[in-house]
């Protein structure tokens, strides 16, 4: 037994998934939407509902059920929570349902727009720490862009006075940046300030390519997102601005993960699922189509997760037009097509999504795995394409030059 | 470190970590600031540090843990006192366990 010299515990990032030697277990992320509501009103937003709204809050869970959900999830060998909304940061029992968690010894991620942050959270979040960093959403670099993006004329202060407690009480978070008509001049300017940050981590990430309402609940709001929505080209270029990075990110991703996933609609299923507002289980939160959403009043979260989640994760396109064309695309995987943003789009969980399409083809073009014009799924010889993209270096090429990631996954460019 | 470690005390799991075992992994996860050396790890512990882990209940001497796992491990208890008390050092110092008695 003896161990002499070494050591016994090993540390282990709170960021890293790998933890796991043998088994991995059932539930390893939950994604908990605490409200709809949110105190801004941003004009690309797919979700927010009115602070003010109080026939949204007296449907919200309770943090008594929110703990009850907490507490089987943990029971599952759940290790991080995430907390969003709308603006989580709403609730007055936030602390109440945070310290819940952190005592479960689960991590928790916390998705706000800092307008809301006080120096009692600061403080708390400081001496009882989330073990992530939080995400901070930033929208503008003035009040008068800030005001365009949000349409709250208080956020701006607010929110920077928000980021100024969390430096101060120095709380680790990173921002997140958006890019819309009223911002997009101010990228070098976002950046500048973001490495003056003291917990700064790397280069920002942006929203730029916009989902639609998921609850598919104003058509008019989608028709201005869709309005809000960055060309093909345009992305490409913005992605690019810091230089080769992202190419060579996307070159490596797509050298990866190219394959035909044909009728198969769910890749990215794992271990992790999501709750929304009222307690219903959802495989992922953008995803609100019936057939994919479990009452948890109906059954437990671990029924949830055992049973409903597979079957989910079984299901298969039928329309002809998706079999077509992204059942044979290579670059599916790199696509952000996905049954949550076709039922967004659609009303279904598998219709081609043309502006998705047509930002992934300019990725292509980018990265020579398509010439100008050509269509992926009819591309015969795509293996030697990729064969000739995964050139050795192309990895350690990647991990030195960063790029812009907007998100998170396996894929930095899924939202 | 190692030296204040008293065979005859007590040790238990610190209220300032939550300790969960998940897939048959110990993961000990700080739950205020100041564990440890970073603001953002998890510990997990190898197969020496889960036995012993598992009967600091914060009643027992150290000494009878050595013993228990002695003869469970039919191992000499010296090599095993040895790493015991190296753990708790090490945990002691990250303020995962503390004294109890």
């Amino acid at each position: 037994m003896s161990q002499a010299g070494k050591s016994f515990a090993r540390r282990v990032p709170a960021a890293r998934a790998g933890l796991w030697k043998t088994g991995r277990p059932l539930l390893a992320r939950l994604d908990i939407e605490l409200t709809e509501r949110c105190n801004n009103d941003c004009v690309h937003c797919s979700i927010n509902l009115p602070a003010g709204d109080d026939a949204a809050r007296r449907r919200e869970m309770s943090a008594t059920g929110i703990k009850s959900i907490l507490e089987e999830a943990a029971s599952l060998g759940c290790l991080s929570v995430r907390f969003t909304g709308g603006e989580p940061l709403l609730r007055d029992d936030f602390e109440d349902i945070y310290l819940a968690a952190r005592r479960l010894g689960l991590k928790v991620r916390i998705f706000t727009n800092a307008t809301k942050i006080t120096p009692r959270l600061a403080a708390l979040l400081k001496s009882v720490p989330p073990l992530e960093k939080l995400e901070v959403s930033v929208y503008g670099m003035t009040a008068e862009s800030g005001l365009a993006v949000t349409r709250n004329p208080r956020s701006f202060e607010a929110a920077r006075r928000g980021i100024g407690l969390l430096v101060e009480h120095g709380v680790p978070f990173v921002v997140k940046g958006v890019v819309l008509p009223s911002t997009v001049n101010e990228m070098d300017r976002f950046e500048a300030w973001v490495r003056e940050l003291p917990s700064r981590d790397g280069r920002p990430s942006y929203a730029m390519l916009f989902d639609l309402r998921s609850r598919r609940d104003d058509e008019a709001k989608n028709g201005r997102i869709r309005g809000l929505r960055i060309g093909p080209r345009d992305y490409v270029r913005l992605a690019s601005r810091w230089g080769e990075g992202h190419a060579l990110e996307l070159r490596a991703f797509v050298a990866r993960s190219a394959g035909l996933r044909g009728d198969r609609l769910f890749t990215c299923l794992a271990d992790a699922g999501s709750i929304d507002a009222y307690g219903r289980f959802q495989v992922c939160l953008p995803l609100r189509h019936p057939d994919t959403v479990h009452d948890l009043k109906a059954g437990s979260l671990k029924d949830a997760v055992g049973k409903f989640l597979p079957k989910v994760r079984d299901m298969r396109a039928a329309n002809p037009a998706y079999l077509e064309r992204c059942g044979r695309c290579f670059l599916k995987d790199l696509c952000l097509q996905c049954p949550a943003k076709s039922w967004a789009e659609h009303g279904t969980l598998d219709t081609p999504l043309e502006y998705f399409c047509a930002v992934t083809h300019a990725q292509g073009v980018l990265i020579g795995v398509l010439a100008e014009g050509e269509t992926a799924w009819t591309v015969a010889d795509w293996p030697a394409r990729i064969e000739r993209l995964a050139s050795p270096g192309d990895h350690e090429r990647r991990a030195q030059a960063g790029g812009p990631a907007e998100c998170g996954g396996d894929n930095p460019w899924k939202t | 470190m190692e030296n204040l470690i008293d065979l005859d005390s007590a040790y238990g799991p610190s209220e300032d970590v939550v300790a969960r075992e998940i897939e048959g992994e110990i993961i000990i996860v700080p739950l205020v600031s100041g564990i440890g050396d970073m603001e953002d790890e998890l510990y997990t512990l190898n197969e020496t540090g889960r036995a012993v882990w598992l009967r600091l209940d914060g009643l027992r001497p150290l000494r009878a843990v050595v013993s228990e796992l002695a003869v469970e491990f039919d191992a000499p208890a010296d090599r095993i006192e040895e790493d015991v008390v190296g753990l708790l050092g090490e945990l002691v110092r990250r303020k995962m366990v503390v004294r109890k008695g």
